[in-house]
């Protein structure tokens, strides 16, 4: 797909759905005079963003250092991972269920734990960041590596390509729109860990992250400022997604490499 | 016309080629007592085959007849059950090439690299087998595209890329697999001439796998036709056809008679009409 700047029919029908509900939202909370505390109005969270925006700011940057680092150590673990499991079947079968648990383990029962290992901070923050983005890059990655084309696989037999030759000017090629399908989860993934990561080991050492910001503010009744700052975290999510979209279309486009759908 | 021009694009790869170009350059292939199977199913069963060096054969059968694993198995991609393969005169089998129902390229390769892929894996240094790589893509008449990624070329080329990537090798037994059966009637036929021609000037022996007649009379010196599981050869039929074969051959009585034989020989064998 070319990256042209999207066309009025693109971005008109979401810009309108957005600025028609903020309206019905804030003339149904005014009618209904729900208490701000409950439930602010849209105009009152737009107002928190504004006169907090600074410390919302210095927030959202500590949250994405950590979600970085989280996604980064991901990527880089989950491909090695991966590649150690597709050496064989039976390395497979004895440790993919270990990869499962990253998967299914309650992260907020674990991170505890990572504090007494790992101590109040940001390296806790990214070990939560990780755990809980690792799994769908070892996936995919695993899932790539284990489909090259049979004929191509074949292709290499023939001219008596080793192991080493076949996996690296093969399988690892035809693996990284796997990769990059399984780096587009995570990316989601790794900014909701460094939330909750907060949520049990900031330090507050820089003025603590987006976590930090709606623990504290719920404690203060400050509504309005949760509002505001969850709203930032979605955005901190949807523009981690958007940059590994465009890292990953530039790849594609370099690599002329097929979109993977999932 | 096009067989002379490829004759002089191969001739002009050096001397290796041109002694190739000579009867008995091909590899001859011993089939005996060939068998197969995919648990209960006999793909493959008590098959004797012999294709003395330099023969086009041509391999003719309906879906499923085992024409694929046949082929897998003188590729050596796949070992039989019983029986022994014999390549006589390249006992290690070396200097087979396959090209495959799909074009199977690399495609974060562009046409060169694809081309050179055999070289490369084979340990020769990347300025010569690049040099290689850009007299086949020239043979193949694809020099405007080399630069180009597969994506951007239409079936009909990335089928000649692929057979340029066999033939790079200079191989003595071609192995096809249905190489063309994708593609548009014209493209074929081009393709079919295209073949015809490397075949005359590198002289190696071919076996061709297809499930068209036509394709089958009008490029081989042989057609054998196997019957489905496992159910041996049914026929096998010289083609003595005059070579160059072109757009004559197609209407001329010789080639007509050769297809009706087929025909009549299949109905004959399958009253059901299995081939089309």
């Amino acid at each position: 797909m070319p990256l042209t700047p999207p066309r009025l029919a693109t971005w008109l029908p979401p810009v309108l759905s957005f600025a028609i509900l903020t309206l019905v939202m804030e003339l149904g909370l005014w009618v209904l005079a729900v208490p701000d505390y409950l439930l602010p109005r849209p105009s009152q969270v737009f107002i928190a963003l504004y006169v907090n925006s600074a410390e919302l700011g210095r927030s959202i940057l500590q949250t994405s250092i950590a979600a970085s680092a989280g996604l980064l150590a991901s990527a880089l673990l989950g491909v090695l991972v991966a590649l150690a499991l597709s050496i064989n079947d039976g390395i497979r079968r004895a440790f993919y269920p270990y990869a499962v648990f990253f998967q299914t383990v309650p992260i907020v029962a674990i991170a505890p734990l990572l504090v007494i290992w790992f101590g109040y901070g940001l390296r806790t923050i990214i070990a939560v960041s990780f755990i809980v983005s690792v799994f769908p890059i070892i996936a995919n990655t695993l899932s790539g590596l284990l489909s090259t084309d049979p004929a191509l696989r074949d292709l290499f037999r023939l001219h008596r390509a080793g192991t080493w030759t076949t996996l690296l000017k093969l399988r690892i090629p035809a693996a990284v729109p796997h990769f990059l399908t399984g780096l587009r989860i995570a990316s989601g993934l790794a900014v909701i860990g460094a939330i909750v990561g907060e949520f049990v080991a900031d330090d507050y050492s820089q003025g603590g992250g987006i976590g930090t910001l709606v623990l504290v503010s719920i404690k203060e009744l400050k509504t309005d400022k949760v509002f505001a700052a969850v709203l930032m975290a979605s955005l901190l999510g949807l523009v981690f997604f958007a940059l590994v979209n465009l890292i990953s279309r530039f790849t594609r486009r370099h690599w002329h490499i097929a979109e993977t759908r999932e | 016309m096009i067989a002379t021009t490829l004759t002089d694009g191969l001739t002009a790869l050096g001397p290796a080629s041109r002694a190739a170009g000579a009867a008995g350059a091909g590899v001859a292939v011993r089939l005996q007592g060939l068998g197969r199977r995919f648990g209960a199913m006999a793909v493959v069963a008590d098959l004797d085959l012999e294709i003395p060096p330099g023969q086009f054969l041509a391999l003719l059968g309906p879906s499923g007849c085992g024409k694929t694993t046949l082929l897998r198995l003188i590729a050596g991609l796949d070992t039989p059950d019983r029986g022994s393969i014999r390549l006589e005169g390249d006992p290690e089998g070396r200097s087979r090439a396959y090209v495959f129902q799909d074009a199977c390229l690399l495609p974060w390769r562009r046409v060169l690299d694809n081309v050179a892929l055999p070289l490369e894996l084979g340990g020769v240094p990347k300025a010569e087998r690049r040099e290689q790589a850009r007299r086949l893509i020239q043979l193949v008449g694809l020099e405007a595209a080399s630069e180009r990624y597969p994506d951007e070329l239409s079936g009909g080329m990335k089928m000649r890329v692929s057979l340029a990537r066999a033939l790079i090798t200079r191989p003595r037994l071609l192995l096809l697999d249905e190489p063309f059966a994708a593609l548009d009637d014209f493209t074929r036929q081009h393709l079919d001439d295209h073949l015809q021609g490397l075949f005359l000037a590198h002289g190696m022996t071919v076996v061709f796998v297809t499930h068209s007649m036509a394709e089958a009379v009008y490029l081989a010196d042989r057609v054998v036709m196997l019957a489905p599981q496992g159910g041996g050869l049914v026929l096998d039929q010289r083609v003595d056809l005059p070579r160059p074969r072109d757009q004559d051959t197609r209407v001329s009585p010789g080639y007509a008679a050769h297809i009706h034989d087929l025909a009549t020989a299949l109905a004959r064998w399958a009253p059901g009409g299995v081939v089309a």
